[in-house]
């Protein structure tokens, strides 16, 4: 369910209030909407109104994403390519949690680690990661470790980021809570501080992934031998334009379920966050 | 003999001018349930912060069976006026987080946990969520989680400022029966003058500019209510209406005599 959603208006049975027809729901809107858009493309394809070359129609599309299923396209099938991107992401996502998280609280909670740590952050927080990928390459060579690195380099600001902010926004009735209980140092960010700050740290990592599959799908087209963009981009370039329609279907879609995903996990592990409490 | 016992206290905040609190004495021994009424402004959110080890005083001692208090410890539990309680236990893992922080094994806390629950009367509450009770149900969690860790005093912090004025009452009655049958020693602070002059077996009235107490009295309304006495009888005896307007009347003096001494 988005944020967005107005709840429909009901109207009771019996009222004085002129009936008014029942709303479409938001969500029958949306799924309108792309009906509408995938019909519009096969209609100024079919119609050959646009050439196959510029806008291959839906059909062909759908029939080529088969033959990269089954057979593949540049020695891999769209399974490995894709398996190629997801590794990548949960690579530097997975170091970019186990270290953000950490680096967070310590900015949080600690004056000498925020003094140290937190103008390093800003200063390459805002560079865009795409230009000190040369850099990376040169230092670390084009095999998978720049490309892990990168996203990493990604991902880690925005966590490290939204940690820090949680953690300074913990409710000071409940350490002094947890103090008068007679919690020590490490047992207040276990039991407090950490869950706290979840709601933030997840987040972060929202905004993270969402910057960190942007770079890494930009990278790939840049460098790389394997993955979705490389697929793309090595498509484009013998204008197999089934291809490249597919493969950016096949990132926006990746993308779509890793936000859904995270929304999910959101709602799971912290259920309490929006409720008054 | 007295358990919890300041001596001379005085606090003061950095770069403000005027302390908050000057040369404070009074303490607290087993039986008593000590309430500290006042305006705002008259320092007695700071003195419990004090006792709780939540700031240092900047003068005099605060000890506990002789011992000097040196920052907050479980030996002497609070509970806030918000709930401070946390939403990502649920009730019963609330209740016993301070046995769980003491390293108690679950099967152990649980049991404990449940008692507490049964003595602020909110059994089958156990896997609620926090999010789910109403702010008198939080309070009695919060209460039920203090009393768990066994302190050695209790300190209340307008515990029932937040709630409804019915809520209020039945909350005020629970406290008594809790503190009848659980015989802590109670340090209460509170700015309603019928809850203090009904609760107190000890009050002690402070006044602004700076922090100090202007009145001391010993009250057995509450002890009347244990002995089985309504609460409403209480509150309707002439006895209860004269200390309350008595007080109150302390309290607007106290208020015009500084009005005077501000125009001076």
């Amino acid at each position: 369910m988005s944020s967005y959603e107005i709840p429909a208006v009901t109207v009771k049975p019996g009222s004085t209030v002129i009936p008014v027809r029942r709303s479409l729901s938001t969500r029958w809107i949306s799924v309108l909407t792309l009906v509408a858009l995938v019909a519009l493309w096969w209609a100024v394809t079919a119609t050959g109104m646009i050439e196959p070359l510029f806008l291959p129609p839906p059909s062909a599309v759908l029939q080529k994403g088969w033959l990269l299923v089954t057979t593949g396209y540049m020695d891999s099938t769209l399974w490995q390519h894709l398996g190629a991107s997801l590794s990548r992401i949960g690579l530097g996502l997975g170091f970019a949690v186990l270290t953000a998280v950490p680096v967070g609280i310590a900015i949080g909670h600690n004056r000498i680690a925020r003094g140290i740590l937190d103008p390093l952050i800003e200063f390459y927080r805002p560079i865009p990661p795409l230009a000190y990928l040369p850099l990376i390459v040169i230092w670390c060579g084009i095999g998978e470790l720049s490309k892990v690195l990168l996203i990493y380099l990604a991902i880690f600001a925005p966590i490290a980021i939204a940690t820090a902010t949680g953690v300074r926004t913990v409710d000071p009735a409940k350490l002094r809570a947890a103090q008068s209980l007679g919690a020590t140092r490490a047992q207040l960010i276990r039991h407090v501080i950490l869950p706290s700050a979840l709601p933030d740290i997840l987040t972060g990592v929202r905004i993270g992934l969402g910057v960190g599959w942007s770079t890494l799908v930009a990278a790939e087209l840049i460098a790389a031998t394997s993955g979705l963009g490389f697929m793309v981009q090595s498509a484009a370039q013998f204008l197999v334009t089934d291809v490249v329609v597919l493969g950016i279907l096949v990132i926006a879609l990746i993308a779509f379920a890793m936000e859904m995903g995270l929304r999910a996990l959101q709602r799971k592990l912290v259920p309490w966050h929006g409720q008054a409490h | 003999m007295a358990l919890l016992q300041l001596e001379r206290i005085s606090a003061q905040y950095p770069g403000s001018p005027e302390p908050v609190l000057a040369d404070i004495s009074l303490s607290l021994g087993p039986q008593q349930l000590l309430v500290a009424l006042g305006p705002s402004g008259s320092g007695k959110t700071s003195l419990l912060n004090l006792i709780a080890g939540f700031v240092e005083p900047n003068a005099g001692r605060i000890t506990l069976d002789g011992v000097p208090v040196k920052g907050p410890s479980a030996e002497r539990g609070v509970v806030f006026q918000d709930d401070a309680l946390l939403p990502w236990q649920d009730v019963l893992a609330n209740v016993g987080f301070g046995l769980e922080l003491a390293g108690v094994s679950r099967d152990k806390r649980e049991i404990r946990a449940r008692e507490m629950l049964a003595l602020v009367d909110l059994s089958g509450f156990e896997n609620r969520r926090i999010w789910q009770l109403s702010g008198g149900q939080k309070q009695r969690v919060g209460l039920a989680r203090a009393l768990a860790a066994d302190p050695r005093v209790l300190l209340m912090d307008e515990p029932f400022g937040a709630l409804d004025a019915f809520t209020r009452e039945q909350m005020q009655e629970l406290l008594l029966q809790v503190w009848q049958r659980t015989a802590k020693p109670v340090f209460l602070i509170t700015h309603d003058i019928e809850e203090a002059v009904f609760l107190a077996t000890d009050l002690i009235l402070l006044a602004p500019n700076p922090g100090q107490i202007v009145e001391r009295l010993s009250l057995d309304f509450g002890q009347r209510y244990a002995a089985g006495e309504s609460a409403r009888a209480i509150k309707s005896d002439p006895r209860f209406i004269e200390t309350r307007e008595h007080v109150l009347a302390k309290v607007f003096s106290q208020r015009s005599a500084a009005t005077r001494q501000e125009r001076a």
